[in-house]
């Protein structure tokens, strides 16, 4: 039997190598921001954000890269959207715990584990050869809407569970029909939560890089993409284009596009955070 | 509207929405049917023993060999690095949340570890190429520029919150009973958490831990940027190694033409990694239903 002291030592122990992994885990965020934001804040200027990309790295700019992720990420939206909350409503409001709603649960919980450079690959087989759209912004919008649908599926159940079963059968009690009860009652009180959801996995797909890559998006281009069917790039692939590169001075230029994407993500996520608290608010 | 038209409308919109359901399993089917299709092509070419059991990968030489294994210790040591840093780190994390932290630490570490999840890997990436490793070489000076060691080091900061997060669900389902049972009998918080708590989560955790290892092997950017491309059987963590996901990007930054033996060894790669992957993600499933059952 252990005296007292010591077992109190080993308690204390124990709570101080915790406290200090999470202030280890602080100061490599720190440390990451802190790098990024030393490297390429000089960078930053509208000329950086309104310039072709060179193979001078003091002129060269993210362009064509930024208007290629705000595409992309319309056609993921456009794509992923609509599919993963009608998939989500089915399965919550009307699977009922049938085989077939279990069986396709399974599989997405499965696919949110499958690695995104995987979609690439399917993306590379199935939408630029099989269908014929090449590299373009539909392929890539298409493959990552693939990425994106387990999390909105996901996102969206959690966001319906939340609705009381009160206000269905309120509902159903004055004659309303199933249909009628998911549009007026369920979908209205769930809303915050998934477009929070919603926010979420458009953020993750900003972020992403390989299965584009693998898909076959140009590392370098010097025009913006004008149509569904244009080649592009995205943000995350010109910042790999730019790390790859050997000069010190395109890691600056690196820098500074993630400084670009992260603040993409930031203001993204602000929006989820007004988004929800503004509807709360209107449902007191 | 009539009732056989409202009727009529909810069994269409009833479907509608099944056919999104069932949308997903189709995803599913394309990624195993394109997978299979390319591999079994690559397989009439190159024998699946020489591709499995090979020790050397030189597919872009006129001397071209399939041994996929330097690629699969390459994964597999960045995995090893990364998983040294996330279990140990993680867990502790998940035992202090949940079992020390008063709720005002809750509110500002959880929060701060979700942004760690969600910052992009490309990120991640030129973090461990143009930080972690300059600040390693000056500990190691023999550390090469490219290596395994600084994008495992930067992928087990990055799983870190997975493990976190999923561990701490696990020890929070651990009935209060146990936790009160074990300090009637005078256990301290340590004793408890360490003896009670996290015995009864364990197949709880486990699973997180194998998720993570999941992750580690399917995470592309980091080790693309800063493990190199040299595929070379090693265990050395000083030297450059590529992943298997590192070769699929490095192939596709090129200009291989379709249907060419090069073009179908990334589908080859990204079948044994599906297949990893895939592994480890129902074992995880399987482990974390086993525990929901325990306590039930």
């Amino acid at each position: 039997m252990s005296t007292r002291a010591s077992r109190l030592a080993g308690d204390r122990l124990l709570q101080t190598m915790s406290i200090l992994v999470l202030a280890l885990s602080l100061v490599a965020l720190a440390a990451l921001l802190y790098d990024i934001w030393s490297d390429g804040w000089y960078r930053l200027d509208w000329q950086f954000i309104t310039s072709l990309p060179s193979r001078r790295a003091a002129s060269a700019g993210i362009y064509p890269a930024l208007v290629g992720s705000l595409y992309v990420l319309l056609v993921t939206a456009v794509l992923a959207v609509p599919l993963g909350i009608g998939a989500a409503v089915y399965l919550e409001e009307y699977g009922g715990g049938g085989r077939f709603a279990r069986l396709i649960e399974i599989n997405i919980a499965n696919l949110a584990g499958v690695p995104s450079i995987i979609y690439g690959l399917l993306g590379l087989s199935l939408f630029v050869r099989a269908f014929q759209m090449g590299p373009s912004v539909l392929a890539g919008g298409s493959t990552l809407a693939l990425l994106a649908l387990p999390v909105v599926i996901l996102s969206t159940r959690e966001a319906l569970r939340t609705v009381p079963m009160s206000a269905r059968e309120g509902s159903y009690a004055l004659g309303a029909t199933q249909w009628q009860t998911i549009w007026h009652q369920v979908l209205p009180s769930a809303l915050p939560g998934i477009l929070t959801g919603l926010i979420l996995a458009m953020s993750r797909a900003i972020g992403e890089t390989a299965p584009l890559i693998t898909i076959g998006a140009l590392a370098y281009l010097d025009f913006a993409p004008s149509g569904l069917m244009s080649p592009f790039t995205v943000l995350p692939i010109q910042i790999y284009n730019w790390v790859s590169l050997p000069q010190p001075a395109f890691a600056e230029n690196a820098a500074a596009g993630i400084i670009v994407l992260l603040v993409l993500l930031l203001t993204l996520n602000a929006v989820a955070v007004v988004l929800r608290d503004r509807f709360q608010k209107a449902r007191q | 509207m009539t009732r056989t038209s409202r009727r009529w409308t909810e069994w269409t919109i009833e479907r509608a929405l099944q056919a999104c359901a069932a949308g997903s399993v189709l995803i599913t089917v394309g990624i195993i049917g394109v997978l299979v299709f390319e591999t079994v092509a690559f397989f009439r070419e190159v024998p699946i023993t020489d591709f499995l059991f090979g020790t050397v990968w030189t597919p872009q030489f006129s001397d071209a060999q399939f041994g996929v294994l330097p690629l699969v210790t390459g994964t597999l040591l960045v995995s090893a690095i990364a998983m040294a840093v996330a279990l140990p780190a993680g867990l502790l994390s998940a035992i202090y949340l949940s079992e020390y932290a008063p709720a005002r630490v809750r509110r500002v570490v959880k929060p701060v570890l979700e942004v760690l999840a969600g910052v992009p890997t490309v990120v991640y990436g030129y973090f461990a190429l143009l930080f972690v490793t300059p600040l390693l070489q000056t500990v190691f000076p023999t550390l090469s520029s490219f290596n395994a060691l600084s994008p495992g080091l930067v992928m087990g900061i990055m799983i870190l919150p997975l493990v976190s997060s999923l561990s701490e669900d696990a020890l929070h389902a651990v009935p209060t009973g146990l936790r009160e049972g074990a300090y009637a009998l005078g256990s301290t918080r340590m004793q408890t958490a360490l003896r009670v708590v996290v015995p009864a989560a364990f197949s709880g955790i486990s699973a997180s831990f194998i998720l993570a290892m999941s992750r580690a092997i399917g995470e592309t950017m980091i080790v693309a940027i800063a493990a190199g491309q040299q595929p070379r059987l090693t265990g050395n963590p000083m030297s450059p190694v590529e992943t298997m996901t590192a070769y699929i990007v490095q192939i596709s930054m090129g200009d291989t033409p379709t249907g060419s033996i090069g073009y179908r060894t990334i589908f080859a790669v990204g079948m044994l990694l599906f297949v990893m992957t895939f592994t480890l993600n129902l074992a995880s499933d399987w482990l974390r239903r086993r525990f929901r059952e325990e306590y039930a």
